[in-house]
């Protein structure tokens, strides 16, 4: 078993090294990654064919869309649908903005009842004349009141005519305050009608066309599951991923944007392998709420009888006065000191059913606190180390600059340090979720597997991190050079070992008790 | 402040010429609903943005209704005033119209206050006693009805 599983696991990870270091080349160099994907014509959405020849239990096929690519998406199907349907290009968008870019459920639907599609996605079918703006005789503003000679106005096809100024003012108030975009109606009470692209073009001022381009982008990507944006700050991308919702108590779907940031597809959250995404959020949760300060409370306190003040007994006998109301009672079975007679110091109705009962539940709460806490701690370390990790990522810029000087190497020589620095987190990452996993992991022999395997994780991330605070002198030693890079792979390896194990028996349906 | 204007039926409104943007409402109860013979004060509010942005509408006076906030606030949920569906060409008396035709039709399933929307659907006659009861100790208070 074990030979079969290293035998198993030493080939697929062999290949991911290499993909690994890729993936840390782009992080240091973004724009490589954005080339080949300009390099791509085929903007089809076929998933996941740029990466691994041979998939791995743990990943997930993935694309990572720059906006020009989403600009361009968006256009082609706008192209498809204006060909097939043969209507203007506005109209097109709009109805596929109308059916969430279900460019298949559009045209069936469409060829099933035009007028009905048409009607309910608020364009009129008359091919008249383009949109423009006029003046009239007689107008009268139904907004503003305004009935100035002169005064230009604008209607579409619905025939509700207000004053260009109450029209911009409109459509400020809804993209600038209210973030629409795609589906802004006449501003005509009751009236559906949707303000189709070409009408806005003519209405929306320069300064609100940015604002309202990125906004109709934006649908695009919300409109569809196989889309979203990458949460990192100020990062433009979109990932697509073809993950379905049901699945993710088996895959926990990891996707790196060209960022660099790494986070889970189905729920947003920074990358958790190997724990799945329900998983994560009821950790969450537990961490979060004080349901543990209320266990820990449970475990170590009772209430005084009397006045329910809350009393940790820290020591001395059982005899209680309570220090507010000076009420006196026995710890054990909380019942009058008084009526204890003589039995003093020991309690004889200690072996009662409600006092066992009260006994056994404490001391159940007092276990499952213990084992949360060893698990929460272990998980906060890490994540603690996370964060000095961050700032250890600026400091490893410094040192490799210092040790370009120190020792005579060159900028590429010196990146093992960045890799390491990059094995570090990414491992730790791993590792703060694997404890969050063992929380909820049922115990079977499965489990034994499990700690071995974050047990050598663990093991080999500390020996690296210990290296790498060296001081400088002691890193321009080319032996040390060596045993650093041998450790980065060492934990590189250790991690997508225990991700592979993991996914593969997530995916068998692994037990948890959640 | 200018005398109370008459604008639809059962309602009146009068506003300060220092401050056009609050104006005071003055809602008599309809007749054949259980607040009828109340009157209720409320207060709309013009945000500086009107017409692009919808006005708000709290009643002063307390009311038990399954849609207004059964506190001092009285915040109504009134789904023509939410930004999705406000329009600029609007008009006030149309929400007003909306306020009053709520009393005669109570919308139990978008409620703000569950319980008493529950009370409506399943105990009617409890409703109607409290509302009733909300009318005497509340809406008899003449035009300011605040007391």
């Amino acid at each position: 078993m074990d030979s079969d599983e290293d035998f198993l696991s030493t080939v697929s990870s062999d290949d991911d090294i290499m993909l690994d270091d890729s993936e840390n080349d782009d992080m240091s160099n973004g724009d490589e990654f954005d080339d080949a994907f300009d390099e791509d014509p085929d903007d089809e959405p076929d998933l996941g064919l740029q990466k691994q020849k041979t998939p791995v239990a743990y990943d997930v096929g993935y694309k990572v869309y720059s906006p020009g690519d989403i600009q361009k998406q968006q256009e082609e199907m706008m192209n498809e649908v204006n060909m097939i349907l043969e209507m203007s290009k506005e109209d097109a968008a709009i109805l596929l903005r109308h059916f969430r870019w279900n460019k298949e459920r559009l045209i069936e639907d469409f060829m099933d009842n035009s007028d009905k599609v048409v009607e309910a996605a608020g364009i009129v079918t008359s091919v008249a004349n383009p949109p423009q703006l006029e003046t009239l005789s007689e107008f009268m503003c139904d907004i503003c009141c305004d009935d100035d000679e002169g005064l230009q106005s604008f209607a579409m096809k619905c025939g509700h005519r207000y004053c260009v100024n109450c029209y911009r003012h409109y459509l400020t108030q809804k993209i600038r305050e209210e973030g629409e975009a795609a589906r802004i109606q006449c501003p005509a009470e009751g009236c559906s009608r949707i303000i189709d692209a070409r009408s806005l073009d003519l209405l929306v001022t320069p300064e609100l066309s940015d604002r309202y381009q990125e906004l109709l982008n934006r649908t695009y990507v919300e409109d569809k599951d196989t889309l979203k944006w990458c949460p990192a700050p100020d990062c433009e991308n979109a990932v697509e991923c073809g993950i379905k919702k049901k699945e993710l108590d088996k895959v926990v779907p990891t996707v790196a944007c060209a960022c660099g940031y790494r986070f889970c597809f189905g729920c947003i959250l920074s990358d958790h392998q190997p724990a799945p995404c329900e998983l994560v959020k009821r950790w969450l949760k537990k961490c979060a709420d004080d349901s543990e300060t209320a266990n820990w409370i449970s475990a170590n306190t009772k209430e005084c009888p009397k006045c329910n003040s809350t009393i940790e007994k820290n020591g001395g006998c059982n005899h209680m006065t309570c220090r507010k109301c000076k009420h006196e009672f026995c710890w054990m079975c909380m019942g009058l000191w008084s009526e204890h007679g003589t039995s003093w110091y020991n309690c004889n109705r200690f072996e009662e059913k409600s006092g066992t009962d009260a006994r056994d539940a404490q001391a159940k709460s007092r276990v499952s606190l213990e084992r949360y806490l060893h698990y929460y701690n272990r998980y906060a370390n890490h994540e603690q180390s996370a964060r000095l990790d961050k700032d250890m990522y600026t400091k490893t810029e410094k040192k490799m600059v210092q040790l370009q000087s120190a020792s005579g190497m060159s900028w590429i020589e010196v990146q093992y340090l960045n890799s390491a620095s990059q094995a570090l987190q990414t491992c730790r990452q791993t590792l703060k979720w694997t404890y969050a996993f063992a929380f909820y992991l049922a115990r079977n022999n499965l489990t034994e597997i499990f700690e071995d395997n974050q047990k050598d994780l663990e093991l080999a991330v500390e020996n690296l991190s210990e290296m790498f605070e060296k001081p400088i002198s002691e890193l321009a030693d080319s032996k040390l050079k060596v045993d650093i890079m041998d450790k980065t792979s060492y934990c590189n390896k250790r991690r997508l070992i225990l991700l592979q194990d993991t996914a593969e028996n997530l995916a068998n349906g692994m037990l948890f008790d959640l | 402040m200018a005398s109370a204007k008459r604008i639809a039926k059962g309602i009146a409104l009068t506003y300060s010429e220092t401050n056009i943007h609050v104006w005071t409402i003055t809602l008599q109860g309809p007749a054949g609903t259980v607040y009828q013979g109340g009157a209720y004060t409320l207060t709309l509010t013009l945000p500086t943005e009107y017409p692009f942005k919808a006005p708000s509408v709290v009643f002063n006076t307390r009311i038990y209704h399954p849609n207004v906030t059964n506190d001092n606030a009285g915040n109504i949920c009134l789904s023509l005033l939410k930004p999705e569906n406000w329009k600029p060409a609007s008009r006030i008396k149309g929400v007003l119209e909306a306020v009053r035709q709520l009393l005669v039709e109570p919308q139990p399933d978008d409620a703000l206050e569950a319980r008493i929307a529950d009370e409506y659907k399943n105990n009617r006659a409890e409703f109607d006693k409290n509302a009733k009861s909300y009318v005497q100790r509340y809406a008899k208070g003449g035009a300011d009805g605040s007391k």
